[in-house]
This record gives C-alpha cells, sequence and structure tokens, in this order.
C-alpha cells in the first residue's frame, strides 16, 4: 500500500483554563491518503476545530500538553521549527479555511489582491505573475475575473466563501483543510460550494480534511469518517460503510437524529450532554448516554478492529469486554 | 387555463388572516437622499388557523424574516392586513399593541443574544408577567416553574437562580420557548429556532416546540431554511423567494410533488446521509436570490429558472395557480 499523505498518532492537546486543565484532544490517531477526503465529524466541544488547529500549528496560549506525531509524507511536522514549518508547510502544503472566514476578508484590500496574497507572502512570487495565478484559481472556485477588482462587501455570502476557497487553493497545497465551510449558508449555496469542492478533489488530487456537524453535508465529499466525540476519535470507517451503519453506538445514535427529507419517521435525539472535558468520565466517555452500556464500559475501552478497515472505541467490539 | 384560485380565503375561525401585506424600506443617502426602496415583503397574503403549524422556508434575504417582525409588529406594514383574533393591526393603538404582545410569543434564533447576560433565568422569565400586570409574586413565581418544567427544565430549583452563559445552547433554547409560553400566547413565532444548535439537541427543541404547540392547541408559524426538517413539525409550507409566496401546501404534498421550479431546486439541493452522495454533482440553478430594491419584471425566479419560458416568465408576473388541490404554486408553468 502507498504511504498515506498524512499520519495522525496520539495525538493530545490539553489547554489550562481558570477551572482547570482541558482535555480537548485525548490520543487521536487517523491517516488520510492521497486525493481522499476525511470527515472529522462531531458535535459542538468535541474537539474538531482544536485538531484542525493542532494541525497548522495555531494554538493559542494556554496549551498545558500537547503531544504526538503528525506525519506528512513520512516527515513528522510536529518536530520543525517553527520558522520552517511556516516556511515549508504552513499554506505551501497544508492550508485551512476557517469557520467563518468569508466574514474575516480585508474589507479594504481587493478580492484580487487577497487571493494572491498567499503566493506573495509564502512563495515568493511576483505580484504580476501571482494575479494571473489568482484570476486561475478563482475561475477554478466558478467566481469570474471581473470580481478581481471588487471589494468583499460587494460580494455575497456564497461569492466570499468561494474568494476564500481560491485562497487556500492558490499555492496548490497537498491538503486542504475545511472547518465548516457552509455552514452558515443557504441551502442552495451550500450545494453550489459542496459542487466545486467535487470538482476540485477529482480533477486536482488534492486531499481534504473535513470539519463539520452536519452528517448529510459531509457525505457530499469524503471517503472516510472519523467520528469524534468528547476530545476522542471514536470510530473511523470507509464513507461507504460509516453512512449506511455507523459501528459506535453514538455513531448510531447520531444518524438517528438527523431529519431527512422522505423519511416520516421523526429523528430521536440523544438524551443527556456530551461530559465535561475538565474531568472526563475514566471509562467511555459517552457510556452515560448509550443504550448499550454495560459493565466493561466504566473501564476505558480499546480501539478495536473491525471488519473492512473499521475501527470503533468501544467495549462491543473487544473479546476481551463480553467476558 | 387551470383554475385560479385565491390563496387564502377567508375563514370564520382564521386565528389570524394576512392580505397583501408589503412591508418596504426606504434607503436613504447621507441620511435624507431617497436611494431605493428594499421590497422585503411584497404582496404575501395567507390565513392561520387554530392550531395550525405553519413552516416558513427560504434563503437569506427572501424577506421571511420581516414577515414574521410585521406580525410581531416590530416592523410597520407599508401596505395590507394583519388581522389577529378579529382585531386588525394597522389600527391599533399602543395598548391593543401591547395586548398583542401578550398573544404572540417570539423564539428567536440565538439563544444567548436573545436572553440578558446579566439576569437570572427566574428574572427573565418574570419580566414578561410583570410587564403584563402579574403582580402577585408568588402566582408569577408558580407561572415560571410550571413554564420551567413545561420546556423540560427540571427541577427547576437547580434553573432559576443560573445565569444565561451556565446553560447549553439546547437549555438556554429552552428558557427562550418558556418565556415566549409564559404569558400564555395564542400563536408561537420561531426563527430559525435551531439554526445555532447540533443536530442531536435540534430534534429535541423541535420536538418540544411541537409536544407544546398540540398540547395547547396553539399556532405555530416557524422560520427555516432546512426543508428537511419540516416534515416533522409543520402541517402546511409556504416556500417563499425575493419577498413573495411562490408556493404553498401541505407539508407532504410540497415535499412529495414539488410543482415549483424553485421549490424543485431547493428539495434537489438537500443531502440526506447517503454515501453515493460524494460521486455526482448536485443540480443547482446558477446565479443568486435578486435584488429585492429592484427585483425583476415577470416571475422573480425567471432569472434562474430552469424551465423559463421567454416573453412570458421574464415579463408577466406570475398568478396563483393550483395544480395539484391544496397546492399553490405561482408559475407560469401551470397555466
Amino acid at each position: 500500500m502507498a504511504e498515506p499523505l498524512l499520519v495522525v498518532e496520539d495525538l493530545s492537546l490539553h489547554y489550562r483554563t481558570e477551572a482547570g486543565i482541558l482535555r480537548a484532544l485525548d490520543s487521536v490517531s487517523f491517516e488520510l491518503g492521497r486525493g481522499e477526503a476525511v470527515v472529522l465529524l462531531g458535535e459542538s466541544g468535541c474537539g474538531k476545530s482544536s485538531l484542525a488547529k493542532a494541525l497548522l500549528r495555531l494554538l493559542p496560549r494556554n496549551v498545558a500538553h500537547h503531544s504526538g506525531r503528525v506525519l506528512l509524507d513520512g516527515t513528522d511536522i510536529m518536530a520543525l521549527s517553527d520558522e520552517r514549518f511556516r516556511r515549508d508547510i504552513r499554506w505551501n502544503r497544508i492550508s485551512i479555511v476557517m469557520q467563518a472566514a468569508m466574514n474575516a476578508l480585508n474589507p479594504v484590500v481587493k478580492v484580487g489582491e487577497q487571493v494572491a496574497e498567499p503566493l506573495l507572502v509564502h512563495a515568493g512570487w511576483k505580484r504580476a505573475a501571482a494575479a494571473e495565478k489568482a484570476a486561475q484559481a478563482l475561475a477554478r472556485v466558478g467566481v469570474a475575473a471581473d470580481f478581481m477588482d471588487r471589494y468583499p462587501f460587494e460580494l455575497s455570502g456564497g461569492m466570499r466563501q468561494r474568494v476564500v476557497l481560491a485562497m487556500a487553493l492558490i499555492t496548490e497545497p497537498a491538503l486542504v483543510i475545511l472547518d465548516e465551510p457552509t455552514s452558515a449558508l443557504d441551502l442552495l449555496t451550500q450545494a453550489g460550494i459542496m459542487n466545486v469542492l467535487k470538482r476540485i478533489k477529482w480533477e486536482t488530487g488534492t486531499s481534504f480534511i473535513l470539519i463539520t456537524h452536519d452528517v448529510g453535508t459531509s457525505s457530499e465529499l469524503v471517503d472516510h469518517v472519523a467520528l469524534m466525540y468528547a476530545g476522542q476519535i471514536v470510530e473511523t470507517s470507509p464513507a461507504r460503510d460509516f453512512f449506511r451503519e455507523p459501528a459506535h453506538p453514538y455513531g448510531r445514535a447520531l444518524m438517528a437524529s438527523v431529519p431527512r427529507l422522505h423519511d416520516r419517521a421523526d429523528p430521536v435525539h440523544i438524551e443527556g450532554n456530551p461530559p465535561n472535558l475538565l474531568d472526563p468520565p475514566e471509562g467511555c466517555r459517552f457510556a452515560a448516554r448509550c443504550a448499550q452500556r454495560f459493565a466493561p464500559c466504566d473501564r476505558e475501552p480499546p480501539f478495536a478492529r473491525l471488519a473492512g478497515g473499521r475501527r470503533a472505541l468501544c467495549w462491543l467490539f473487544d473479546e476481551g469486554g463480553r467476558e | 387555463m387551470n383554475e385560479q384560485v385565491h390563496p387564502a380565503s377567508a375563514s370564520a375561525q382564521a386565528l389570524l388572516t394576512v392580505r397583501d401585506l408589503r412591508t418596504w424600506f426606504t434607503l436613504r443617502k447621507w441620511g435624507f437622499l431617497h436611494a431605493g426602496t428594499v421590497h422585503a415583503v411584497d404582496g404575501v397574503s395567507f390565513d392561520l388557523a387554530r392550531g395550525e403549524a405553519v413552516a416558513i422556508v427560504g434563503e437569506s434575504g427572501c424577506g421571511k424574516s420581516t414577515l414574521v417582525r410585521t406580525l410581531l409588529g416590530l416592523d410597520r406594514p407599508t401596505e395590507g392586513e394583519i388581522v389577529i383574533e378579529g382585531e386588525s393591526l394597522g389600527t391599533m393603538d399602543a395598548a391593543a399593541l401591547r395586548r398583542l404582545r401578550a398573544t404572540v410569543g417570539y423564539v428567536q434564533q440565538d439563544p444567548y443574544g436573545a436572553l440578558p447576560p446579566f439576569m437570572s433565568i427566574s428574572k427573565i422569565l418574570a419580566e414578561p408577567l410583570r410587564i403584563h400586570g402579574v403582580s402577585d409574586r408568588r402566582e408569577r413565581d408558580r407561572r415560571i416553574r410550571a413554564a420551567l418544567e413545561e420546556v423540560g427544565l427540571t427541577p427547576p430549583d437547580e434553573f432559576l437562580e443560573k445565569f444565561p452563559h451556565m446553560l447549553s445552547g439546547g437549555q438556554q433554547q429552552r428558557v427562550v420557548i418558556a418565556r415566549a409560553l409564559i404569558l400564555e400566547p395564542a400563536l408561537i413565532v420561531a426563527d430559525e429556532p435551531v439554526s445555532m444548535l447540533d443536530a442531536s439537541v435540534s430534534v429535541g427543541i423541535l420536538r418540544l416546540l411541537r409536544r407544546i404547540q398540540h398540547e395547547r392547541a396553539l399556532t405555530l408559524v416557524f422560520i427555516t431554511h432546512d426543508l428537511s426538517t419540516v416534515r416533522h413539525f409543520a402541517n402546511r409550507v409556504f416556500v417563499m423567494y425575493a419577498g413573495r409566496f411562490v408556493e404553498t401546501g401541505a407539508v407532504d404534498d410540497l415535499l412529495d410533488t414539488p410543482q415549483h421550479p424553485y421549490t424543485q431546486a431547493l428539495l434537489a439541493a438537500i443531502a440526506d446521509p447517503d454515501p453515493d452522495n460524494a460521486g455526482r454533482e448536485r443540480p443547482v440553478p446558477g446565479g443568486e436570490p435578486p435584488s429585492l430594491v429592484r427585483p425583476p419584471p415577470g416571475c422573480r425566479f425567471h432569472p434562474r429558472c430552469p424551465q423559463v419560458m421567454a416573453g412570458l416568465c421574464d415579463r408577466e408576473e406570475p398568478p396563483a395557480f393550483e395544480p395539484r388541490r391544496g397546492q399553490t404554486s405561482w408559475c407560469w408553468l401551470h397555466r
């Protein structure tokens, strides 16, 4: 098997807060192949955005503990100096579309200049060549060249999101991280953006990490699902298997809570709340809300291997749990 | 030509009647020069019966929020008539408007923004009671506890003295609903009540609204851009585009056999979780919703419509047609 583009091993990230140590991520591991897309699927506070920021080393000052390895093409990018990471990795190899980035465009700089900026800052391009490349990047996401000379306030939300996407793609990175890229947009605009992303994935072989709580939208793009709950990855599965039937009980409950257009059965909501990450339970973190809870769940569950390359952090799939 | 219908015929039991409502805003340049008119709501008529649950569906800027703000008396209508419980909103004096606000409960989109951060839950819920003349402290206390129980924040003692930031998003939205209910309104208007919440939480909120609506035989108007939830929470759907209704109908009919090309486009854009989605592009009409300052002539969807008929759709405004019984569509295709 070819070497994966990205390997994340045992990544942990804890923050220091006034109330104590917040365990945002605990021993997170997953892999991503070239030209593939994975979704980090989970609800608010599960750690999915922290994971994105950790991959790009865009961390706040109150980090209490940060460990693990992130291999990009076999190189541990966690071990690089800040300067080398900034020069070689961020934006050149991995770029990100932050949540609500379309509202963070500079209001007094023309669209074309903003799209070209990563080339000028991170790749040392000349202005004229960068402008030409910006026009191409904008065309790729469906924005006409005459938008180059406009200011962000003259554009609709959907257009601004496309501009932000063009910025992330202009350096032709191997990996683009998309943090809730469509969550603030209208339905038709969302579908249009997802179409753009699909086409880019098919045509350029760019890899994507999609971060979202929206199960339906994630099924539009991804090959793999990494399901997150309370700072941990609780299931990794091929998309084809996950969207038919998740393995982890949380995945099953999450799927049952999604309303479907032509389904007359009511969606079912998940009782209770996720645990407090200042003081997570010792055993399975989903146990308190799990319909299939049994005795072993008080202990830390194993990341059990299932058929078809699936894994689930759950005692149900472990021989030891049944004894 | 099909029979043309009047989309809303007056009914004896109507709680709310809206006739040819227009809410326009004037744009000013330098504070006084007329710079155009935003036709946010531009000719909308409907009736709501007591106990009905209606979803108003449309994209940002279609006028759906202005429509409910007008119903709530927060924006003044430019033209047209709103009659609530037999009384016309246009002729109401200040005292009548205050009574109206007691008959209509409002559930805002962003619960955290809707709750004053410096007030405890008990104070937040006491305020409407005090304003509307419930002066007995014990009576207020009783009703506050009853409201918290009704929205599932139990035991009430655990929540009374908390402040909004100490609650989860779902719990905050339950407080907003409790506040909307506490004056026992006949009508609840909910503006995207779950768009800020996670899926597993939002289902609980929508079910709560539906349960309250059934138990109290309330009329519920809820605004959403998410068509996949409406079947579970509404009897009827109004689809809005550029200030007007383009299609109305019973929820199952509208979702299963949409008639208007815009409704069809919205439904086709919804991604139910399905592994096959990743392998195909979704049909999306090009362009963007029109300016409400200078809406296009004829049908307002014609510049984006895949089935546009030149010479007709771009010139003549489509009247209401009833291509299927009980389903009204403003589209020339049905002529």
